[in-house]
């Protein structure tokens, strides 16, 4: 073909684009982990954040709900429910998460409904200090206001 | 039938369209959740049934990407498939991985199946899509190496073509990709970042190649258009789709810990991504108005034309709407989010399947190049109904996520309206997107009807054998 944009020429853009951008997202990446710490407050997470995030995984937590904004979008917001529902006070928010846990499910007909998940009391703490974590990443502000 | 090694492609086929049925009932099931919230409560929880809706929806395009590789591979070779026996091995052992999966999230708590599949000892469950106990992962990576090797080993005793090096490409960097599955930190922050790399890189990255491979090939054959002129195309589009792809998974670093140029970033490169959505549009209408001869499949030819305006709708049009750092301050996590994953996913992945298998299916059933002209009309009428449900589905998500915006996140602290209250101003959209889901189930009986139909003689036959 007597063409001046060849087949050749695609498949080259195509190789040389697709290197070129690799390279480049593995730099970002590079400089995105050795960023993070002073991002995520790691010096924070302890054993029993760890902890409360796999009890989140374990549950599923997130097939309702969203975290960060990532997520289902069935039931609330999470990423920030120590603000709203602990008004940022540790001691207030692990008193309603308690209770919020135990009187599930609400049974209000019609209503969407949250599992009983039989946590105990050190389960239910532990989560309550993996959502506190989380809610102290620095995320740019996100959601735009405390309704998440 | 060029080779007898592409029958290997049926059972694909069959199984992945009996999960998509499956998929959508469960749709319809969590849809109906979001309106009278205590449906099948605690039965079938809301989680329990969308993770069998996702889940479900991944593991039918897999499917269906297997069984277009087995079909499409040994003809783009020229030569039979590496191993059938092995093609059909893996085929159970799939099948048998997905369905105690699914069956594992209905019939116990998930709680329960991460204690009994060992969770702790190795964590991957509990995050979206990756749901899947860690096990059952293991098993995915059996089943795609197995699948790699025979398909590899096939293009590699036979011709090279752009459309099956693309096409592997592609499968290879599914399998790749899927790997960061199994890294889950303790890190939240850095459990997210990797975790697009998943689903970032494979639906607007990696799938892209293997969409754009398939539609080449249903594209060559239907048309009869020149096989250089295809090719020059197909580089073009995935060219563009890892160019712009691969930054652009920064618009999914905005909001949950990287740093604030990622805004810039993701905002600048994912802006660019509807162009390779674009380009397959142009593709395949330019491709079909150039066509040298008139392929009996009118069928085929309606799906690879649909896929192409829908992938650019709802992974262009309804990507850019919500991808740009201010306008997804707003919209990120919202019921935006769910219109637009709705409509790309269908537009793109599961009208690609469904057009590699409105053209294989026939050959592989034995009615030729064709099915019936009745049987066709059927399958038009299914292509419609579904999509045009999809496009109502698609509006009324939209119109709930610009609702929800206004109510529940525009205004300030003071008078926003929290999310449960929210969603409940919401429920005429999520009512009206219910009905728009059953006429989608209704475009889906119509279509499995069309294999019945009109080549009485032959398809029951083909059917079970
Ligand atoms: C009868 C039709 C359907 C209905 C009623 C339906 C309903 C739903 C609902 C209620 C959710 C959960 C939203 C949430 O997390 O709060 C969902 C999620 C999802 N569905 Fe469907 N669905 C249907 C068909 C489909 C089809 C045909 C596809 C793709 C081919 C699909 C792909 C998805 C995806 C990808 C998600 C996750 C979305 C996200 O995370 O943003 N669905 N669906
Ligand atoms: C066929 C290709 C595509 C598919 C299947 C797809 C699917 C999805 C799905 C399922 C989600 C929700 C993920 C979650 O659950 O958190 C999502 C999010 C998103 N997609 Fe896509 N997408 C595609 C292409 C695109 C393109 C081309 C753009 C941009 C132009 C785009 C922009 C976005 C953005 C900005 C989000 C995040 C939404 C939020 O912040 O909540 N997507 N996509
Ligand atoms: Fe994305």
């Amino acid at each position: 073909m007597a063409e001046v944009f060849t087949k050749t020429a695609a498949r080259n853009i195509y190789i040389g684009g697709s290197v070129f951008f690799i390279l480049f997202f593995l730099g970002l990446t590079f400089e995105t982990v050795r960023s993070m710490p002073t991002r995520d407050h790691r010096e924070n997470l302890t054993e029993s954040v760890a902890r409360g995030k796999l009890l989140w995984e374990e549950n599923n937590c997130i097939g309702c709900h969203s975290l960060m904004g990532e997520g289902a979008y069935f039931a609330p917001e999470l990423g920030n429910v120590f603000q709203r529902r602990g008004m940022a006070n540790e001691q207030a928010f692990k008193g309603f998460l308690k209770g919020w846990m135990d009187a599930q499910p609400l049974n209000v007909p019609g209503r969407r409904a949250m599992p009983q998940f039989n946590l105990n009391a050190d389960e239910v703490n532990d989560l309550a200090d993996f959502l506190i974590w989380t809610s102290n990443i620095d995320n740019n502000n996100w959601p735009p206001n405390i309704e998440g | 039938m060029k080779f007898e090694s592409q029958a290997v492609a049926k059972p694909y086929f069959v199984f992945a369209l009996l999960l998509f049925a499956l998929q959508i009932v469960f749709g319809l099931i969590i849809g109906l959740q979001y309106v009278v919230g205590d449906f099948l409560f605690p039965y079938i929880p809301f989680n329990a049934a969308r993770m069998v809706h996702t889940n479900l929806l991944i593991v039918w395009l897999l499917f269906g990407f297997m069984g277009a590789a087995y079909y499409l591979v040994p003809e783009e070779a020229g030569v039979e498939l590496y191993s059938v026996k092995l093609a059909k091995i893996l085929f159970w052992v799939f099948a048998a991985a997905g369905v105690l999966t699914v069956a594992g999230y209905l019939l116990v708590p998930y709680a329960k199946l991460a204690a009994f599949t060992k969770n702790e000892w190795f964590p991957t469950m509990g995050r979206e899509f990756l749901e899947q106990p860690t096990i059952a992962k293991v098993g995915i990576v059996v089943v795609a190496l197995g699948f790699l090797f025979n398909i590899g080993m096939t293009i590699l005793q036979g011709r090279k073509t752009v459309i099956n090096t693309v096409l592997i490409t592609g499968l290879l960097g599914l399998a790749l990709m899927f790997l960061f599955s199994f890294y889950n930190p303790e890190n939240l922050a850095l459990d997210k970042y990797f975790w697009w790399w998943v689903v970032h890189l494979w639906v607007e990255g990696v799938w892209e190649l293997i969409m754009g491979s398939i539609l080449a090939f249903v594209l060559i054959k239907t048309t009869g258009v020149d096989r250089e002129v295809i090719e020059k195309w197909l580089y073009v589009i995935i060219a563009m789709a890892l160019i712009t792809g691969i930054i652009g998974t920064g618009h999914h670093y905005y909001w949950i810990g990287p740093k604030p140029y990622w805004l810039w970033l993701g905002s600048f490169f994912s802006a660019l991504e509807p162009i390779p959505f674009f380009a397959m549009t142009v593709f395949a209408f330019n491709m079909v108005f150039k066509r040298r001869r008139n392929h009996p499949n009118r069928a085929a030819l309606l799906w690879a034309m649909g896929t192409g305006v829908m992938a650019f709708l709802g992974a262009g049009v309804w990507g850019f709407l919500h991808t740009l750092a201010p306008v997804n301050y707003l919209t990120h996590g919202s019921q935006i989010t769910a219109a637009h994953g709705h409509m790309a996913f269908y537009g793109a992945y599961a009208m690609i399947n469904l057009t590699i298998i409105s053209y294989a299916m026939p050959v592989l059933r034995g009615q030729g190049e064709a099915a019936s002209p009745k049987a066709q009309v059927v399958e038009m009428w299914g292509f419609w109904l579904m999509t045009v449900s999809m496009v109502f589905i698609t509006l009324f998500l939209t119109g709930a996520g610009i609702l929800q915006v206004w109510l529940q996140r525009l205004p300030d602290a003071s008078n926003a309206l929290s999310f449960m209250d929210t969603m409940d101003q919401l429920a005429v959209f999520f009512w009206m997107r219910e009905i728009a889901g059953v006429g989608f189930f209704i475009g889906l009986l119509c279509y499995f009807s069309s294999f019945f139909v009109g080549a009485k003689s032959t398809s029951t036959v083909a059917f079970n054998g």
